[in-house]
C-alpha cells in the first residue's frame, strides 16, 4: 500500500498556514467533554498535556516514573536549536530546514521539517516566558553556541542541563493544569496495551506499578509521547527504564512502525568499563565546539596523551572533513572513530576510545571560561572515570543514543489508526536517517506546544465525545490479554534474569546491527534474535507476583517487547539496501568510506504492519517527494 | 573488594520492615553504587529471592529518581554526588554499609528503598511556575535579564527534586527544595509578577503536605547532590516577609 502523509498542497512555506486555516475547531463549550490520554511526560508529553489542558480538554497523563519531572528528556545536556538568527551569522528558517533535511540524509518529509524550522523560534520565546534560565550575555541577551552538523550558532542552552530546564518549564505548565483540574496525573503507571475500537484508538490498558492492578482508561483520542527505543541495544545513553513497550504494543494493535532501522550512534560517550555497567554516559557534543578529536598516528601507542607530541597526533576529523572538522555530523564522526579504533589506534582500556582534547581551548580561553561552559560535564567525567579532564584529554567512544524511527504519522502527527497521535521521539517524522544535535528537544516541544493543540482538534471535531463507554467489551478483552501476558511471564520459572537476556540481545544488536551493517551480519541477527526470544520464554525467571510492586516483572515485560522489536529493526535494516545517514550498509559506500544513498530505489519511508510474532510484517511505503530541497550528496568535507 | 550490606527490607507500606544482611562479593571499583546493588540483585533473583527494590532511571545524576541513605547520609559519603554517580572506589574493602530509604513523614515508604515523593509534586502544583499559557508570548529578548540574575536563577533551578534535603533534615523540612523553586522564579522578571503569591502558596502547601519547618540545621545543603545553597532559604524568607507587607494582599489570612 502507498501511504499518504496528507501533506497540504502549495508552496512549502505556506503549507502550515494553509493547514491551520483548513482545520476544524472544537467548540469551547465542548472541549471539556473530550477526554484525551497522553502517555509520557517528557518534553513532548508534558508540553502536549499542559497545552491541551489549558485549552479546556479533559486530559489524563501517564508516566512510569514517580514524578512527571523525571522523564528521560531531563538528561538532555547540550541545547535546543532555533532559527532566531540572533548572532546575525546568516541563519534563517530556510537554513535550519535545509540543515535538518541534509543532516537526515534526505530521508525525512520536507513539509514536516520546514514546519519544525518555522516553529523553532516560538519555542524559545515560550520557554523564556515560563522562566527557563537560558544562558545570557552581560548585556542580558540570550546567547547561543554552535552544535554538530551546523555552521551557524543557533543552539540555545542552560549550562549543560538544557533538557532539564526545558522539561522543568513544561512540568511547571503541566503542574499548573493539574492544579486547575484539567489534567489528571497517573505516575508509576505503565501503558501495556492500546485499545482500538472500530479502527479508532479509544483507550489504553495500564498496570499500576505500585499495586499491580491492571485496568483500562477510555478516551476520545490517545497521544503517545513515550520516547525512543534505543535501549534495544542495552548499553546506551538512554535512561534505563526507556523502552519500546508503548509504541510496540500500539504497533501490535495496527499502528505502522516507520524506519525502525534509523538509530543514531552518538560519537562522544564515556567508553565502556565492564560487564556490570547499566548504561553509558554521554559527554555533550557541545564539547566538540572547543575540543579537538584525535588519536596517535602510530598503532598501539601506549604513551600518556600529554606525552604525545603534536606531530604524532592524528586529528582525523579535521583531516578528513576540513569544512566541518570536529563538528561533522554524528554518524560521520562515529564511523570515523570506529575506523581509527579498528585500525588499532584507539586509546584507553581495550583500545575502544579516542581523545577529545580541550587542552588548546583551555590554553586559549583559560580554565575558567571552559569551566563556565562545561563545568558539570568535566565533573561528571571525573566522577565516572576518576580522571581530571582539565589536565588530560577525555576519552570518548560512540554509543547508541537516539531513535529516528518510530510510529508512522501523517502531517497532523496522526498514525494510520485514527485517534492515535504520536509525538516526540516516539514518532518517525522529522529527522530522517540521522538527527542533528539539539533538534530532538526542538521537535518534542514543537509537537507538544504548537502542533498537537491544532491537529487533534481537527480529529475531535469530527467525532462524538465519549462515544465509547469505559465498560465496552474491548476494554475487558484488553485487560484479559495483559493479565495473560503477565501470567505467561511468571509461568516460565526459568533460571536467567531478564537483565541477562537484555544484555545478550544488546550485544548482538550492537555488533551486528550497530554502527555498520552488512547483509551477512543482519541475516545472522535475524537468525539469532528468535533464538534468544525462544530461550527467554523458556528460561526467564521473575520472583514475586504481579500483585505488588515488582521491578523484575516490569523489566521482563520491556525485554520481551525488545526481543520482538529487534527483529523488526533488523528486518528493516536488511530491506533498506542502501546506506543513508546513520544507516550504514557496508555494501554501499564510496571509495573513501562515505555512505552511498540510492535515491532511485529507496527514497521512501518504510512503514511496517504487524502480522503476528513469527510472521513477516508487511511493508508499506510513503514516497518522499522533494519539491524544494535539492537532493544532494551529503558532504561534510 | 567485598562488602557487607545491611539493607532495609519492607514488603509494602503496611509491613514493619527490617534490616537484612547481604554480602556483596568481588565489587569492582569502577561500579556505581547502584550497579553494585544491581549485581547483588541478580544474585538474589537467581536464588529465587525478592530483589531489593530501589528507584533509578537516568543513572547520571539528573533525573532525581535515585536516593537512599548510606551509613546515615542521604546519597552516601561523596559531596555533590547522587547515588547513581557515586562510584565504589570511594569505599574500602570489607566496609559495612547500612542502606535505608529516605525517611520523612511526608515520604511514606512504598517498598524497601522506594518512597513516595508525590508531596514534592504537590508543592510545585501549588505555584512553582509562571502562569503563562502556550502561545502569545513576546520575543525571548524583549525582557533583558542581567547575566547575574540568569545565573542565580540557574543555580537554584538545578535542583533535581530528589528529596535528600528532606531526608537529612531533623524536621523533615522541604525548605531547600521549596526555596530553590521560589528563588529561581523570583530572580527572573517573568517570575517576579507572581512572586508574592507563589511564596505564600508554596510554603503553605509544604506544611500541608506534612513537611516540617526550617530551624537552620543546614543538613540539607550538606547532602544536596546539586549544591543548592541555603542562601536560597534566606531568599525565600525575604520573599515571604515582602509578601506580608501592607498593601500586598497575596498572603492575607495565610501563612
Ligand atoms: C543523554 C542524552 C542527551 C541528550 N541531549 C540532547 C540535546 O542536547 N538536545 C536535543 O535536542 N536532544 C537531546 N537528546 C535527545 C532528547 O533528549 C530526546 O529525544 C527527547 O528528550 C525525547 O523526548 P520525548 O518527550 O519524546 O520522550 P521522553 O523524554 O523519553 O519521555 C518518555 C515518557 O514516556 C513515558 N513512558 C514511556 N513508555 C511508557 C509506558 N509504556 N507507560 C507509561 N509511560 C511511558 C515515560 O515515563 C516518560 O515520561 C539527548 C538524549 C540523551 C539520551
Ligand atoms: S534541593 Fe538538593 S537535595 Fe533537595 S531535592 Fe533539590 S537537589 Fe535534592
Ligand atoms: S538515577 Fe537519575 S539521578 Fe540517580
Amino acid at each position: 500500500m502507498i501511504l499518504d502523509g496528507k501533506i497540504p498542497s502549495g508552496p512549502l512555506h505556506e503549507k502550515w498556514d494553509k493547514r491551520l486555516s483548513e482545520m476544524k475547531l472544537v467548540n469551547p463549550a465542548n472541549k471539556r467533554k473530550h477526554r484525551i490520554i497522553v502517555i509520557g511526560t517528557g518534553l513532548a508529553g508534558a508540553s502536549a498535556a499542559a497545552s491541551l489542558g489549558e485549552l479546556g480538554y479533559t486530559v489524563d497523563v501517564f508516566c512510569f516514573q514517580d514524578s512527571p519531572r523525571r522523564a528521560h528528556s531531563i538528561s538532555a545536556q547540550g541545547g535546543i536549536n532555533a532559527a532566531k538568527n540572533y548572532p546575525n551569522d546568516g541563519d534563517s528558517i530556510e537554513r535550519l530546514f535545509y540543515d535538518t533535511i541534509k543532516g537526515g540524509d534526505f530521508r525525512s518529509r520536507e513539509a514536516n521539517v520546514y514546519r519544525l524550522a518555522q516553529l523553532s523560534a516560538n519555542i524559545i520565546d515560550q520557554c523564556v516566558a515560563q522562566g527557563v534560565p537560558f544562558a545570557r550575555d552581560y548585556a542580558g541577551y540570550l546567547t547561543t553556541r554552535s552544535f554538530g552538523g551546523a555552521q551557524v550558532s543557533r543552539t540555545f542552552y542552560a549550562r549543560g542541563q538544557t533538557g532539564q530546564q526545558l522539561l522543568l518549564g513544561a512540568y511547571g505548565a503541566l503542574s499548573r493544569q493539574i492544579r486547575a483540574g484539567t489534567v489528571t496525573l497517573h505516575p508509576r503507571t505503565e501503558m501495556l496495551d492500546l485499545v482500538v475500537i472500530d479502527g479508532h484508538a479509544k483507550g489504553i490498558t495500564v498496570r499500576d506499578l505500585v499495586t499491580g492492578r491492571i485496568g483500562s482508561h477510555a478516551a476520545d483520542a490517545v497521544c503517545l509521547c513515550s520516547g525512543g527505543y534505543t535501549n534495544v541495544f542495552f548499553l546506551t545513553t538512554n535512561s534505563i527504564m526507556s523502552g519500546v513497550t508503548a509504541t510496540y504494543r500500539a504497533y501490535k494493535k495496527g499502528a505502522y512502525f516507520a524506519n525502525p532501522c534509523f538509530t543514531q550512534i552518538h560519537p562522544t560517550c564515556i567508553p565502556v568499563t565492564g560487564e556490570h555497567q547499566a548504561k553509558l554516559t554521554l559527554m555533550s557534543e557541545s564539547l566538540r565546539n572547543d575540543g579537538r578529536v584525535w588519536v596517535p598516528k602510530i598503532k598501539g601507542d601506549k604513551r600518556p596523551a600529554n606525552d604525545i607530541p603534536e606531530s604524532e597526533r592524528d586529528y582525523y576529523l579535521e583531516r578528513k572533513y576540513p569544512a566541518f572538522g570536529n563538528l561533522a555530523a554524528r554518524d560521520v564522526t562515529s564511523r570515523a572513530t570506529k575506523e581509527v579504533c579498528d585500525e588499532g589506534r584507539g586509546v584507553g582500556p581495550g583500545g575502544r576510545g579516542v581523545y577529545l582534547d580541550l587542552g588548546g581551548a583551555i590554553g586559549r580561553l583559560g580554565e575558567n571560561t571552559i569551566r563556565e561552559r562545561y563545568g558539570n560535564l568535566f565533573e561528571m567525567y571525573e566522577r565516572i572515570t576518576d580522571e581530571n579532564a582539565y589536565k588530560q584529554p577525555m576519552r570518548i567512544y560512540p554509543a547508541p543514543h537516539y531513535a529516528m524511527g518510530g510510529l508512522w504519522v501523517d502531517y497532523d502527527l496522526q498514525s494510520n489508526l485514527p485517534g492515535l497521535f504520536v509525538l516526540g521521539e516516539a514518532n518517525f517524522s522529522d529527522h530522517g536517517a540521522n538527527r542533528l544535535g539539539a533538534s530532538a528537544l526542538m521537535q518534542g516541544l514543537a509537537d507538544g506546544y504548537f502542533i498537537i493543540p491544532y491537529t487533534i482538534a481537527n480529529y475531535l471535531a469530527n467525532i462524538e465525545p465519549g462515544a465509547v463507554a469505559p465498560d465496552a467489551p474491548e476494554f475487558q478483552k484488553s485487560c484479559e490479554e495483559v493479565e495473560a501476558f503477565t501470567k505467561g511471564l511468571f509461568a516460565v520459572k526459568g533460571k536467567k534474569t531478564a537483565h541477562e537476556f537484555h544484555r545478550e540481545l544488546g550485544k548482538l544488536m550492537w555488533n551486528n546491527v550497530g554502527m555498520s551493517r552488512s547483509e551477512a551480519s543482519l541475516k545472522e541477527a535475524l537468525k539469532r534474535i528468535p533464538e534468544i526470544r525462544d530461550e527467554f520464554w523458556k528460561n526467564v525467571t521473575i520472583p514475586g507476583s504481579g500483585r505488588e510492586l515488582n521491578q523484575e516483572l516490569e523489566k521482563a515485560g520491556r525485554v520481551a517487547d525488545f526481543l520482538e522489536f529487534a527483529e523488526l529493526l533488523t528486518r528493516d535494516a536488511l530491506q533498506r539496501d542502501e546506506s543513508c545517514g546513520a544507516h550504514f550498509r557496508v555494501e554501499h559506500q564510496t571509495a573513501d568510506g562515505e555512505a552511498m544513498r540510492d535515491d532511485k530505489n529507496f527514497s521512501y519511508v518504510s512503514a511496517w504492519e504487524y502480522k503476528g510474532v513469527d510472521k513477516e510484517p508487511e511493508l508499506h511505503k510513503e514516497p518522499l517527494v522533494f519539491e524544494h530541497a535539492h537532493l544532494a550528496v551529503r558532504s561534510y568535507k | 573488594m567485598n562488602l557487607t550490606l545491611y539493607v532495609w527490607r519492607q514488603k509494602n507500606s503496611k509491613d514493619k520492615g527490617r534490616l537484612v544482611r547481604y554480602e556483596a562479593k568481588n565489587v569492582s571499583t569502577d561500579m556505581s553504587f547502584l550497579e553494585m546493588l544491581d549485581v547483588v540483585n541478580e544474585g538474589l533473583i537467581v536464588k529465587g529471592e525478592d530483589p531489593i527494590a530501589f528507584d533509578s532511571d537516568c543513572r547520571e545524576g539528573i533525573c532525581g529518581m535515585c536516593g537512599q541513605v548510606v551509613n546515615g547520609v542521604p546519597h552516601g559519603p561523596r559531596k555533590k554526588t547522587t547515588l547513581c554517580q557515586l562510584h565504589m572506589r570511594h569505599f574500602k574493602d570489607n566496609d559495612t554499609l547500612y542502606i535505608e530509604p529516605f525517611r520523612a513523614k511526608a515520604f511514606p515508604v512504598i517498598k524497601d528503598l522506594i518512597v513516595d515523593r508525590g508531596a514534592f509534586d504537590k508543592i510545585i502544583q501549588s505555584g512553582g511556575y509562571v502562569s503563562v499559557h502556550t502561545g502569545g508570548v513576546p520575543d525571548g529578548n524583549t525582557l533583558l535579564i542581567p547575566k547575574h540574575d540568569a545565573d542565580t536563577a540557574m543555580d537554584a533551578a538545578e535542583c533535581i527534586g530528589c528529596g535528600a534535603c528532606v531526608a537529612a533534615c531533623p524536621n523533615g523540612s522541604a525548605m531547600l527544595f521549596t526555596a530553590a523553586k521560589v528563588s529561581h522564579l523570583a530572580a527572573l522578571p517573568q517570575g517576579r509578577v507572581e512572586a508574592a503569591r507563589r511564596v505564600c502558596a508554596m510554603t503553605e502547601e509544604m506544611l500541608a503536605q506534612g513537611f516540617g519547618n526550617c530551624s537552620n540545621h543546614y543538613e540539607c545543603e550538606a547532602v544536596c547532590p546539586k549544591g543548592i545553597k541555603v542562601k536560597f532559604i534566606a531568599k525565600l524568607n525575604r520573599e515571604f516577609i515582602k509578601a506580608q507587607m501592607p498593601g500586598n494582599e497575596s498572603c492575607t489570612g495565610r501563612g
